[in-house]
């Protein structure tokens, strides 16, 4: 591949290609389907970019080779499916608390429990709402394999800029798909003149911070665990404001014909996809119908369903999800009852078909 | 005057939070003192667990990163690969390495990597309050094996050392017990080889430390340092494993 030149590539190697572009220089893993691409691509491509890549004994073990590896200044990633996640949520805590970047992708499927291996969106609360402890993870979802691509290269940029984990919360239809990429990576993937990492400029940024060794400097010291009283209290409240300033600076959505909508309806991933040709379809039938796609789930786009209903205006959310109601939640916060929310969902390996998007739709008018 | 004797540059001026006659203060000097007669303190990263020893970089004065709960080896992993030039090496208690770590312990030691393993055996959970651990002795009382460690119930001593030390990627494993003034020089000697065996890339070294927790052994320090002698030592015996 040169610059500038389409392939035809999956959604999870042009994840694992993103990392590659935007500097990541260490990854760790273990396989678990949908997403074994991704750990594949990365043991062929990254030590060929000069990083490090290691099939690590567990998830356990993969994320907490992302925190060593992000503790002393390099990019990291893992990658995982549902089950793997749930593994991680530990360590991702002391991520966050220990105020790691990192970048970490859920290749979706279905559970709950092993579950099975098609494509889901059951874990939006893990990744919006995460674990143990006062914390956030920006959460980031694409909806193509190009998408997949930019929002990954983002992550990093974003995971660095506050020192925050970030989840790419992709799925397994989406990682296992291929379309089209247009990428911007320098040098080939395949003809082995890829450029080594230290010749390409990926900006990254200088951390002060990192545990390098104390040469000239009083020591550092990468931590999570605060003792004294009052300690933990003043860390949680410095964490709050920085994702304060998250929510109001990075919400980021694609939002279609919402300003003279009846039925908003709201999706993202792939289930935006499906949604997206709904709403062409309930058009052409003369149906004022609107699609909010969130592409950060978290923080999840809220100042534009409150810009749509602070006016009064009558409006009906229909949030469709693969699962049985997540995001829906946090679609009624931000309506906070200001508009009608309504929801239609499957999961564990069902899909709602654009037909059934478009059956609801028409109900809810008529009703 | 002449100054004979001060502070090893590794250590800082603090109070110590450990109880009476506990081994990890003196465990703390000995890697402070081995990485300044090596004069690598600038390059050093060490890996804290989590136990009482968490807070181990209140005390070291070179940078450290705070690990999950038997992740130290996953993490230490990771820093090596990344960063060749820094000497790296863990700090971890028994129920740290050989619990809930066992798997991370295995593999980093199975993968060969280039790191230093300071592994304090105490037989017991410190920081929780005294229950049982995987090193605890066939009959010990602790909170959590009141009537004392039964096989039937709870098995045998695992001995990790030994175990790791069967891996061919392993170069160095040895045993000391800080439980003598005398154990205590062996023990900085296998503490100082173990981070000179990194310096000269030969591999992955472990060095076991039976080391005193008088409070949760419901002993005297000068009494645990008996216990360790007459009875640890025999379930635990000291010297080079590899």
């Amino acid at each position: 591949m040169t610059k500038g030149q389409k392939i035809l590539i999956s959604g999870n190697e042009a994840i694992a290609q993103a990392a590659l572009d935007a500097g990541c220089t260490f990854y760790a893993g273990y396989p678990i389907t949908p997403q074994n691409e991704i750990i594949a691509y990365m043991s062929e491509h990254m030590p060929l970019q000069g990083g490090v890549f290691i099939q690590s004994e567990s998830e356990l073990a993969a994320i907490n080779m992302v925190f060593g590896a992000s503790a002393v200044g390099a990019r990291a990633m893992t990658s995982s499916s549902s089950p793997g996640i749930s593994l991680m949520q530990e360590a991702i805590s002391y991520i966050a608390g220990a105020e790691l970047p990192a970048v970490i992708v859920n290749v979706m499927r279905a559970g709950p429990g092993l579950g099975n291996i098609w494509p889901a969106q059951s874990d939006y609360f893990q990744a919006t709402k995460p674990g143990h402890g006062d914390y956030h993870c920006i959460a980031l979802a694409p909806s193509s394999v190009q998408e997949a691509y930019e929002v990954t290269k983002d992550a990093f940029r974003l995971a660095d800029m506050y020192r925050i984990p970030v989840f790419i919360l992709s799925d397994g239809m989406l990682g296992q798909m291929m379309e089209p990429l247009l990428a911007d990576s320098q040098g080939s993937m395949a003809d082995g003149k890829r450029k080594k990492l230290s010749t390409i400029d990926y900006r990254l940024s200088t951390k002060k911070w990192a545990a390098t060794g104390c040469k000239g400097r009083d020591a550092h010291v990468v931590k999570s665990f605060y003792m004294n009283m009052g300690e933990l209290e003043r860390f949680n409240l410095e964490l709050q404001e920085k994702y304060k300033k998250i929510k109001a600076r990075e919400q980021k959505q694609e939002a279609l014909y919402i300003d003279d909508a009846q039925v908003v309806l709201v999706a993202y991933g792939t289930m935006a996809r499906l949604a997206k040709e709904a709403m062409a379809i309930l058009r052409k039938k003369g149906v004022k119908a609107g699609l909010l796609r969130p592409i950060s789930v978290w923080p999840f786009p809220e100042d534009i369903i409150k810009r749509l209903t602070v006016s009064g205006k009558r409006v009906v959310f229909l949030v469709i999800e693969m699962s049985y109601g997540q995001m829906v939640e946090d679609v009624r916060l931000a309506v906070n009852g200001r508009a009608q929310v309504e929801f239609l969902g499957r999961s564990g390996g069902g899909i709602p078909s654009e037909e059934e998007i478009i059956n609801k739709t028409v109900a809810l008018l008529n009703c | 005057m002449k100054k004979v004797f001060s502070r090893t540059s590794s250590l800082r001026d603090v109070d110590t939070h450990y109880c009476s006659g506990c081994g990890h203060g003196i465990a703390h000097r000995l890697i402070a003192e081995a990485i300044d007669e090596l004069d690598i303190r600038e390059q050093v990263i060490g890996i804290t667990p989590v136990g009482c020893a968490v807070i181990a970089y209140n005390y070291w004065n070179f940078d450290c990163v705070e690990s999950p709960h038997g992740r130290g080896l996953a993490i230490a992993t990771a820093i090596k690969r990344v960063r060749p030039q820094n000497i790296v090496f863990t700090y971890q208690g028994d129920g740290d390495l050989a619990a809930i770590g066992t798997a991370e312990t295995i593999h980093a030691a199975n993968r060969g990597e280039n790191l230093t393993v300071i592994f304090i055996n105490n037989a017991v959970y410190g920081m929780t309050g005294g229950q049982m651990a995987p090193t605890t002795l066939i009959g010990q009382k602790t909170a959590t094996s009141p009537r004392g460690r039964d096989i039937g119930n709870e098995g045998y001593p695992l001995k990790i050392s030994e175990i790791v030390a069967q891996l061919p990627g392993v170069y160095s494993v040895e045993r000391v017990s800080c439980d003598s003034p005398k154990g205590v020089l062996k023990a900085k000697s296998a503490i100082k080889a173990a981070f000179k065996n990194q310096m000269d890339n030969k591999g992955f070294s472990l060095v076991e430390v039976l080391s005193a927790c008088p409070t949760y052994w419901s002993l005297t320090p000068a009494d645990s340092l008996d216990w360790m002698q007459n009875t640890m030592s025999k379930e635990f015996p000291l010297g080079k494993i590899k």
